[in-house]
Order: C-alpha cells, then structure tokens, then sequence
C-alpha cells in the first residue's frame, strides 16, 4: 500500500509531532520507500505461527506491591522546564 | 614508559596493580588524548574534574581486587549519569540530568572505575553512522571523512583512538558490533537480560542490550564481567549467578561445531567480505573446530520484521518526551496539544521523527494486525531457525557487516540503504542471542573488517573463548596513526 501526504499528516498528528509542510513530500517518499521494503513480509504464510511474547521463554516476574522508594518529589520536578508549588506546569488546558 | 594509552585494558590493569603508574597519571594521559582529539568529536561531555577526584581518591586509597581498579572510562552518551548531563544525541535531552545512576555504569564504578565523559551517540541510538546526532558527525580516526559507525559511534572512535581504555554501548539492531567492525575494534551484544536495561535511554524495548566494547577479546571479558548481572530494577533481567568471564577465558576451541550460515552471502556483497569470512572459517578450522553448512532461511526477513518491530516500540518509548517534566519545551503554541507538537518537532531530528512515524502507523486502529502482529509472528521464525541450529552447532560464524566503513554522507539520503548496513547484525536481536565482533583483516583500502560469532542464549564465555583463539592466531593489527 502506498501512504500519501494525508495519511502522514494523520499519523504525525497521532504521534504529536507538527510536520513542516515543506518536508511533507521527502516524508512521503522516504516513508513509501521504507515500507515498500517492509511490505516483503507479505511474501510468507504465517496464518499458522504464533506471534512471539518473550524471547527469554520465561514470564515476568512478580513482587510485592509496596512502595520501595519515595519521597523524593525534589529529585522528581529538578528536571522539569517549569515548575510551581511542586507542580509540573503545563500551558493553560481549560478556559 | 612508552605512552600507556595505546595499551589494552588488561595491560593497563596490570600496570596500575604493580605500581608502575598512578591512576592519576592514566587518567591526565586520557585527558590529554582526549583534549587534542576534538576534530573526532566522539565526547559531548567531559568530567575531567571529577575524574581526576576519583583518581587521586583511588591512589590515596587503592584496591586492587577490583576488576578495575583506577580506570577511567568514557561511556556512551545513552546511560543515566548521576548529576551528569545525559543527552542521548539530542537536542530533546540537551539539558536533561539524571538524578540517578544507570545499572550498568553503576555495576562498573563500583567495580572500581570512574567516569571520563559521556560519548556521542546517533540521537537515541538510531542510525548507523553517528550522523543523526544533534552534537555533529563523529569521526572514524582510522581515515578522516569516514563515519565511525552507529550508533554507538562516539564509543567506537574514541575507543580506536586511545581516548579511553575501553566502553560500553548499546546495541538494538547492530549498534556494538557494526561500528566495533567499522574501527577494528571488538564488540559484544550479550544475551538479552544478561545487562539491567535500568537507566539506560530506552529505543526498542525488547531489543535493547548493554554490552562492551574493547582492543582485545580478555578485555571484553573484563568488562562484560563487571556490567553485567541481575538487576530487579529491571523487569528482563536474568536471575542468574555472575559468571567470571575473565578468569575462565580459554583458548582451546577443539572439537567445538561452527555453523556457516549460507543465507549470509548476499547479493553485491564486496568479494573482500567473502575473503574475509573463508579466512576467519581456515583459522578456526586450524585450531580444529569443526565446519558445518547450516541454514537459517528466514534471514532475509529479519530486517523488515526490524523495521516494524524497533519503530513500533520506539514509537511507544518515545511518547514520554512532551516537554512537561523534562527535556526541552518549545515555547511555541497557543496551548498544551500544540506545545507537545512543537516541543517534539523541533526536539527530535528527521530520522527520529521518520521512526517514531513508522511505529505509530504500524500500531495504528486497523494496520496492528497487518504489519506488528505480523512482524512478531515472523521473529519467531526468525527465532526457531537459530534455535533449530544451536541442537547441531555450538557458534554461528558469519561476516559483521556487508561493507567497511563508508564516507560521511554516503547514505543519508536513501534511509533503506542505510538500514542494510544492519542486515548480519539485527538477526540476532530479534532471536536475543549474544554475538561478538572480531576486528578480522583490512580490505585493500586498508579499512577495518569484521567477523561475528553468534552464540547460544547465555553461551557468552563459548563466544568468548572462540573469539579469544581466533585473535591469537588471526594476527590483526589495527594500523591507526594518529592524523587528527
């Protein structure tokens, strides 16, 4: 299939990333590119395999739930680009 | 003393243990290296304070049981560094600075070794050539204008060029060996969970492995001992017992059963390459391991199932970069929908951005099943043909890469052709098999090539062992004069 410049607007809207309507048409073509490479998959017959979990063929391990750290609200917000009160900020959500 | 740096690891150890330099007096050599290779650009940052602390700390006080007593180690720029600047190659964590310390760099401090500064990277390990970093194109010092490899390029350069004993990369479709190949140096990805993922930078989630990067096999040894080992931070990570990889290193090869895959001759592949691999096959026949013709059919597969599979979960992993609680902000957009969008435009580079598209199309209502579901039923076959082999072979020998290490801009243009370059490399991940990098001979342009050997699930020390004999009898020698 071939995904055209709407298509990739969509998905780069899904994905938050604003793309410069410049580069709309070097996307595209690389983007058709690489998944007219990736489309070679089609070639084989998996209705009959199953799709892999885990490469270590063991399940995830469980623990406790308990709280194993904590308290550290300052190391948390010391890299946040704006901060107030101990809260992230974030540009104005509701009028 | 002639200059202790063009020494390996474990010579440099050695020398630190007798006394016959100071950890002090390694680390200035270091530094100095280091301060007249900016041209490389392999560092984005340097800690030589705090490394010449660590140092003198070390001498006032030394230990010498460690594994590293008094090394100083750069390490790539995709590992958490307590108080260090961490960027991943980009400008999304150009001022990001954890607040805590990755397993992996933590296991090696505290196996007695310190940190030099934090090595360039492809922006979040995603390329081939260390040309999608946002600090600039590292170089290759075995021939200016040649890319070092990628992504773990900074590593592979400033290991080649003596600006650190030894380091650590990241490796999730090739990024170890590729470039160890591309510098003549040697690589190791280690099993899949063998290294704690904790703190590293995440790519692709279930691809992901830490490993070393080193002059010589014994080196590797050394360092995979000290980084690896179970971590319950990590929810992958083996619970296994620590192996001594160095101290049960043996170079008796005897007997052991090498499978020759034959889907690895390609198409266009230089006749240098098929030279190269008949020559690593005689040497290993020469110490008297066996040859077997083995087949893994699904290999042409692996880079398409790649191409889903690392972009779906980068595409997920990435998500957390919006600018709200660390990483760059755009101060663009009139509210929170468009600052996340502009935030993330203008901090993530093109190939990113191209990755994080792919994966969020791929896992998008209504193509799931057509191109992830899919790639994971076809990386179990991929998976089965290894598991298959390893009931006849003990190692799977096979060429590093399609090429030797090509000019800077050579590829950026044509994002597939660039992927090739990862097509002996990404099998592997997808089966999460470990797989070493052997610096094997010079092509007649007297560029670095390299052999690869495949091991068993947790089979490192066989790989080891291999890689050990072959190295004593393969003779290369890294021909890098210093031009820069």
């Amino acid at each position: 299939m071939s995904l055209d410049k709407e298509k990739i607007k969509h998905v780069a809207k899904l994905a938050r990333i604003s793309v410069n309507e410049a580069k709309v048409d070097s996307l595209t073509k690389d983007l058709n590119s690489i998944f007219k490479f990736i489309e070679q998959l089609n070639e084989l017959n998996t209705d009959k395999v199953e799709p892999l979990t885990s490469i270590l063929n063991q399940s995830l391990r469980s623990r406790k739930d308990e709280i194993n750290d904590g308290k550290i609200r300052e190391k948390i917000l010391k890299n946040s680009p704006k901060e107030s009160e101990e809260f992230f900020v974030v540009p104005k959500v509701v009028e | 003393m002639t200059d202790i740096t063009n020494q390996s690891l474990s010579e440099i150890i050695d020398n630190i243990k007798t006394k016959r330099i100071s950890s002090t007096d390694l680390t200035k050599a270091y530094i100095k290296n280091i301060e007249s290779a900016k041209k490389l650009n392999a560092f984005v940052t340097t800690t030589f304070d705090q490394a010449l602390d660590k140092a003198k700390q070390f001498d006032a006080k030394p230990n010498f049981d460690q594994l590293l007593p008094g090394i100083p180690l750069a390490v790539k720029d995709l590992f958490c560094t307590e108080n260090t600047k961490t960027t991943a190659g980009s400008n999304i964590l150009n001022n990001f600075i954890p607040t805590y310390e990755s397993t992996v760099t933590k296991n090696l401090w505290d196996s007695g070794s310190f940190l030099l500064g934090k090595l360039n990277c492809d922006e979040f390990a995603m390329g081939s050539s260390n040309e999608t970093s946002y600090f600039g194109n590292v170089i290759n010092p075995v021939k200016d204008q040649l890319v070092p490899g990628g992504s773990s390029g900074g590593s592979s350069s400033a290991l080649a060029a003596d600006l650190t004993p030894a380091t650590i990369g990241t490796d999730t479709g090739g990024s170890i060996r590729q470039p160890a190949s591309f510098t003549g140096t040697v690589g190791l990805k280690p099993t899949y969970g063998l290294c704690s993922r904790w703190g590293i930078v995440a790519f692709a989630s279930s691809l992901d492995q830490a490993g070393p990067m080193t002059k010589t096999i014994k080196d590797c040894s050394i360092m995979l001992e000290a980084m690896s080992g179970f971590d319950k931070k990590d929810s992958t990570s083996i619970n296994k017992k620590k192996e001594q990889y160095s101290k049960n290193l043996k170079n008796n090869i005897k007997g052991l059963k090498i499978g020759i895959p034959k889907e690895y001759r390609v198409d266009n592949m230089p006749k240098e390459i098929d030279e190269l691999w008949k020559k690593g096959k005689k040497i290993l026949k020469d110490l008297g391991a066996q040859l077997i013709d083995i087949s893994l059919p699904h290999t042409k597969y692996a880079l398409p199932t790649y191409y889903i599979v690392a972009p779906a979960e980068a595409s997920s992993n990435l998500a957390r970069y919006d600018g709200v609680r660390y990483g760059y902000r755009s101060k663009k957009g009139k509210d929170l929908i468009e600052m996340y969008e502009n935030t993330r435009s203008e901090g993530f580079g093109d190939e990113v951005k191209r990755r994080i598209l792919i994966g969020t199309y791929v896992l998008s209502s209504g193509y799931y099943d057509a191109y992830y579901l899919k790639a994971q039923k076809v990386r179990n076959l991929i998976k089965k043909d290894f598991d298959d082999n390893f009931l006849k072979v003990d190692a799977i020998l096979t060429p590093s890469t399609p090429s030797s290490a090509f000019k800077i801009g050579e590829k950026t243009n044509d994002p597939v052709s660039m992927y090739l370059n990862d097509i002996f490399t990404v099998p592997v991940n997808l089966a999460g098999l470990p797989a070493l990098s052997l610096p094997a001979g010079l092509d007649k342009q007297g560029l670095p090539l390299g052999l690869q050997l495949i091991g068993k699930a947790l089979d490192e020390q066989k790989i080891l062992n291999i890689g050990y004999a072959f190295e004593k009898n393969c003779a290369f020698k890294n021909k890098i004069k210093k031009w820069w």
